[in-house]
């Protein structure tokens, strides 16, 4: 017998992924809860609970809000700080994903940003830093760098300064024109891009007249995002030039071929994680029948 | 956490605004009593967690409130559907804390005391319960925890069943019993906290609103001493000496 190719194989940003599915940041925790029920090691990667310089406890509850086809979440960024993501989280992942994992940064401050990727680049298993320049629950800071071309750039300029590693960077899509700021940070050195972050939404409690959300807002995420997701992935990928990353509801394997037919190298999956945790299996499961229904031979072919 | 889908085998109406469901499937994936299962309904993003009120090898058996849509959907489910179930949910209670115990519930935080005292019971404990409700038209499940061979008392804001006014109103003394378990409104556990000497164990369960139910989503947390916990992994049930009250 011929050697057998990978048909789901892509690469990120120089990085070879056994297929294209990467769970989301924030909706994966640092793998834990995943590795009980299943051996994580079948997925692409995964990108991890965004990580700030400081401890965080989060926003007060309710931090969570059901929406038609999605949900609103204001969680704020809860996360141990770095040095203990690296004394705690990274150890015990070791021993239960053995390929390079994607780490999510955070901050409130061009030298957060700078002080958190610095000390994770230098970590033997994190293969990528996912910046993230666009959470829209926390106030100073987050989101503000990524809805400014200039900011982000700065952001994006001072993180490749200090790292070795790819640096993709994470866009809002609580923006007038996501493409220049895609195009900003691609000219500051970004290695890749990855969109969409939440889009910013609210509910209201009929009973006591009051948000239902302790932080008032929180972003949306889910099916119902996708389309917004799917056309912002589409516009970035034919303006840069560098990889892109989908995401934004991608639910099922037939999402993440419509993501990489827009343009995307790999996708993530977000809220999906949090309804069904065997998601992200079922979608590299059912990749191959859905490449057969639609002539696809290998998912390589399809990018560009 | 195991899932599985779970066939409706009853859903009836059994007080004013609650109902009893019966589900025919794995019963084991509930390892203790207290935890819960998070159902996903149809047309409906997030899954709905309601806590065990019974579970055996082949059935789990839950109460619910209808509380919003969600809930409401629930009801015109007929037996015969089939449910996708996460089960086994959530830390629970630990029955061996306690030679004297004592459960406390508050409307439908009632149901997960019930597993609680089949285990007691079944560990040679003699069980003390006190059930608060509304009224009389709310109240359910008195009659399932007396069959047990609990002592049972009642307590009911407009005193139509039990003694009038809240649980802690018909609290036994504190000499009778070494721990207290409990599950209900928020207002009720902090009552309780006020209520029982402060010398006596505690194991509290508690509600919040969920994304995942399973740990991963960070949407549940509060703050403990020393540090904060997901209510829907590390609880619900939070030790007393651990509750940070205020917020």
């Amino acid at each position: 017998m011929g050697e057998v190719t990978n048909r789901l194989a892509v690469d990120l940003c120089g990085i070879a992924l056994d297929n294209p599915v990467i769970p989301a940041s924030g909706t994966f925790g640092y793998g834990r809860e995943f590795a009980e029920v299943y051996d994580i090691n079948i997925l692409g990667t995964f990108s991890f609970k965004g990580t700030t310089k400081d401890p965080r406890l989060g926003n007060l509850t309710p931090r969570i809000a059901e929406t038609p086809c999605g949900m609103l979440n204001a969680v704020g960024l809860q996360n141990p700080g770095v040095d203990k993501v690296i004394e705690e989280e990274l150890p015990n992942l070791a021993k239960i994903f053995h390929k390079p994992v994607m780490a999510n940064v955070s901050g409130f401050s061009v030298d957060d940003y700078v002080y958190t990727c610095e000390k994770l680049d230098q970590q033997p298993q994190v293969g990528w830093l996912e910046v993230n320049i666009s959470c829209p629950n926390v106030h100073g800071g987050g989101m503000s760098f990524g809805t400014d071309p200039a900011a982000a750039a700065e952001v994006t300029r001072a993180v490749k300064a200090v790292t070795a590693k790819p640096v993709i960077v994470k866009l809002s899509p609580n923006v007038t024109d996501i493409v220049s700021i895609a195009k900003a940070c691609e000219d500051a050195g970004a290695d890749g891009i990855s969109l969409i972050n939440t889009l910013l939404g609210m509910r209201i409690d009929l009973k006591t007249r009051r948000p239902i959300l302790a932080n008032t807002t929180g972003g949306l995420s889910g099916p119902a995002v996708f389309p917004v997701a799917l056309r912002m992935v589409y516009q970035v990928a034919h303006a840069v030039s560098v990889p892109v990353v989908g995401m934004g509801g991608v639910t099922t394997a037939e999402d993440v071929l419509e993501m990489m037919m827009a343009g995307a190298a790999a996708v993530e999956v977000g809220a999906a994680n949090l309804v069904d945790p065997f998601a992200c299996k079922k979608i590299i499961e059912d990749l191959p029948a859905a490449m057969d229904k639609y002539g696809i031979s290998t998912l390589s072919e399809l990018k560009g | 956490m195991k899932q599985g889908i779970y066939t409706i085998k009853e859903n009836k109406r059994i007080a004013d605004g609650i109902w009893k469901m019966v589900l025919a499937g794995d019963g084991t994936a509930v390892t203790a009593p207290g935890q819960f299962i998070n159902i996903k309904l149809d047309g409906r993003f997030l899954r709905r967690p309601i806590s065990v009120h019974d579970a055996d090898d082949t059935s789990i058996t839950i109460i619910y409130k209808v509380l919003g849509r969600g809930t409401e959907d629930m009801t015109s489910y007929a037996p015969g559907k089939e449910l996708d179930v996460l089960a086994g949910l959530g830390n629970g209670f630990d029955p061996t804390a306690s030679e004297k115990p004592l459960l406390i519930g508050g409307g439908v935080g009632i149901p997960p005391l019930y597993l609680l005292a089949k285990k007691l019971i079944a560990a040679g404990r003699s069980v003390q319960v006190v059930l608060g409700f509304n009224a009389k038209e709310d109240a359910f499940c008195i009659g399932e925890f007396e069959a047990l061979g609990c002592k049972v008392s009642v307590a009911s804001l407009d005193g139509s069943l039990g003694v009038k006014g809240f649980v802690t109103d018909a609290l036994p003394s504190p000499d009778t019993y070494d721990c207290f378990y409990t599950c209900g409104p928020l207002p009720m556990l902090r009552a309780l906290d006020g209520a029982i000497p402060a010398g006596i164990p505690g194991q509290l369960s508690f509600e919040e609103r969920m994304g995942c139910g399973f740990g991963a989503c960070m949407g549940c947390t509060v703050p403990v001493k020393g540090g904060y916990k997901r209510i829907c992994k590390d609880g619900p049930v939070l030790a007393r000496e651990e509750i940070v009250w205020e917020k």
